[in-house]
């Protein structure tokens, strides 16, 4: 029986050992890469931005930046943290959701949804700079 | 009765019409000792943001804000002798929208003056406003002030006229309050031109209340918290004792006094803004005077809301924020320190967390 998980575990690194002569090492990227993979991300924030003034969020014609210009008063820096009037510890999005379903009247976003990770990428990207402070009110 | 003999039903009576006068903000107490000239008191409404919805129907939560203003200004005691409507009274100054905010500002029970904002403006340069309220500027005498309204939200003729591809582009450009496209607010040469020549008819210790949509002071240009020519007004204003500058757009409480000019924002009906602090991004210059208001509850839709009770008695503005959800404050002229000060939070020692923002 050990003779043969060592024999597997052998023919594992022979093979990653092959594998990774024509794969890139995990622990190198160029300048090139740092540049995609900052478009890619602001890409998100500009989806973010263009749902944050949208009418269409809603059902009432009221967009995000009508009461949060910049995403200003949103403190994406303090959640999760007690939200008080709901009595519990929420994260930022349940927040976005309460406030697409309240205000815009609208129907709430999958937690793990594209438009939801565009939001806040939005809202942090406005937030940038500003310490991290889990839990304040 | 006599004066010592005062019976139990009597003493009952005028304790409870004690009681009853205690309850009311200080401001809505007539001072006695005032001008009698000057001794009168008006209401402040502004920013109601009326938003008709594709399709039919308005936003609920900003027809309610108004609704309650005019209803709760129609209550006063003392009456005020007029009201003034800050501008922003349509969000996208659509005929549906101007209609509907006109009809529940008729309930008024007083002579209603409008300001023009720039959500009343920017889709047809304020035709469909003047069919309603009239010029666009002008000024009154009322119990020995002179008012004026000015229309404070123009810009560059180029971004009106010769930007955008279609009429009602600047407007959807111009409602958005961080939107980088925007231009900004300025009274312009035509109305300085036209105050000039309004001021030289009125003599100098006059009390001066000038009302305009914009703050006429720069605070955050980025949210048009800012008129591009405000001091080129101000040396307009100078010459005269008691200058008063009352201004909506910012919805929030601020305060700040320049020379001799004191100035102060109204809330809104519809909802309440961010101090430009709390915009990570910025530098902003909120008037060190300002005492903010709380921050806003989101789970009680009115709050950080309101309307104000403005109090002329001094010959400057003794402003009467009535909160909904929150102390009502009151914010007054002291001629001891020169400035307006909040009756009670001015005290570094007094302030209390929610004026915290950031």
């Amino acid at each position: 029986m050990s003779k043969k998980i060592a024999g597997a575990a052998l023919m594992a690194i022979v093979l990653a050992m092959i594998v990774g002569r024509f794969t890139v090492k995990a622990d190198e990227f160029t300048k090139e890469d740092l540049e995609r993979w900052q478009n890619e991300y602001m890409s998100v924030v500009e989806k973010g931005r263009a749902l944050w003034v949208s009418p269409e969020l809603g059902t009432n014609g009221v967009a995000c930046a009508q009461c949060h210009p910049n995403a200003a008063n949103t403190h994406p820096e303090t959640y999760p943290k007690f939200q008080q009037q709901l009595g519990r510890v929420i994260a930022l999005r349940d927040m976005i959701n309460w406030c697409i379903l309240n205000p815009l009247e609208g129907p709430t976003l999958a937690l793990d949804s594209a438009e939801m990770i565009a939001l806040e990428a939005y809202i942090l990207f406005e937030r940038r700079g500003v310490e991290l402070a889990p839990g304040k009110h | 009765m006599t004066e010592l003999k005062m019976n139990r039903r009597s003493f009952l009576k005028s304790a409870g019409a004690l009681a009853a006068v205690s309850c009311l903000p200080v401001s809505m107490v007539e001072l006695a000792f005032a001008d009698q000239k000057k001794n009168f008191t008006f209401a402040y409404i502004s920013d109601s943001h009326i938003q008709y919805i594709t399709g039919g129907g308005f936003v609920r939560n900003w027809d309610r804000g108004l609704i309650r203003a005019v209803a709760e200004t129609n209550l006063l005691q003392p009456k005020p002798d007029f009201v003034v409507f800050g501008g922003d009274l349509a969000q996208l100054g659509m005929k549906e929208e101007l209609d509907h905010g006109a009809e529940m500002l008729a309930k008024l029970n007083y002579k209603t003056y409008c300001v023009m904002g720039e959500h009343d403006y920017y889709l047809d340069l304020g035709e469909y406003w003047s069919k309603l309220y009239g010029p666009h500027y002008y000024s009154w005498d009322h119990k020995g002030v002179h008012f004026i309204t000015l229309n404070s939200i123009i810009t560059y003729d180029e971004w009106t006229h010769e930007r955008w591809p279609t009429a009602e582009q600047p407007m959807l450009e111009m409602a958005g309050l961080d939107n980088p496209n925007g231009s900004p607010f300025m009274v312009g040469e035509e109305q300085r031109k036209w105050l000039a020549k309004d001021l030289e008819k009125v003599k100098k210790d006059t009390p001066v209340v000038l009302f305009s949509h914009s703050p006429i002071q720069k605070i955050y240009k980025g949210w048009n918290f800012w008129t591009e020519d405000a001091e080129d007004v101000h040396a307009l204003l100078k010459p005269f004792d008691d200058v008063t500058v009352v201004y909506g757009h910012v919805h929030q409480i601020q305060y700040n006094q320049i020379g001799n000019i004191s100035l102060h924002a109204v809330m809104a009906t519809a909802w309440p803004w961010p101090y430009p602090q709390s915009y990570a991004q910025a530098e902003s210059h909120l008037p060190k005077l300002t005492v903010p208001m709380n921050r806003a509850d989101p789970f009680f839709e009115r709050d950080a809301t309101g309307w104000q009770f403005i109090n002329m008695a001094s010959g400057r503005v003794a402003m009467s924020y009535n909160l909904y959800n929150n102390t009502n404050r009151t914010v007054a002229f002291d001629p001891k320190t020169g400035t307006p000060r909040d009756s009670a939070y001015q005290n570094s020692e007094n302030r209390i967390p929610p004026q915290t923002h950031y």
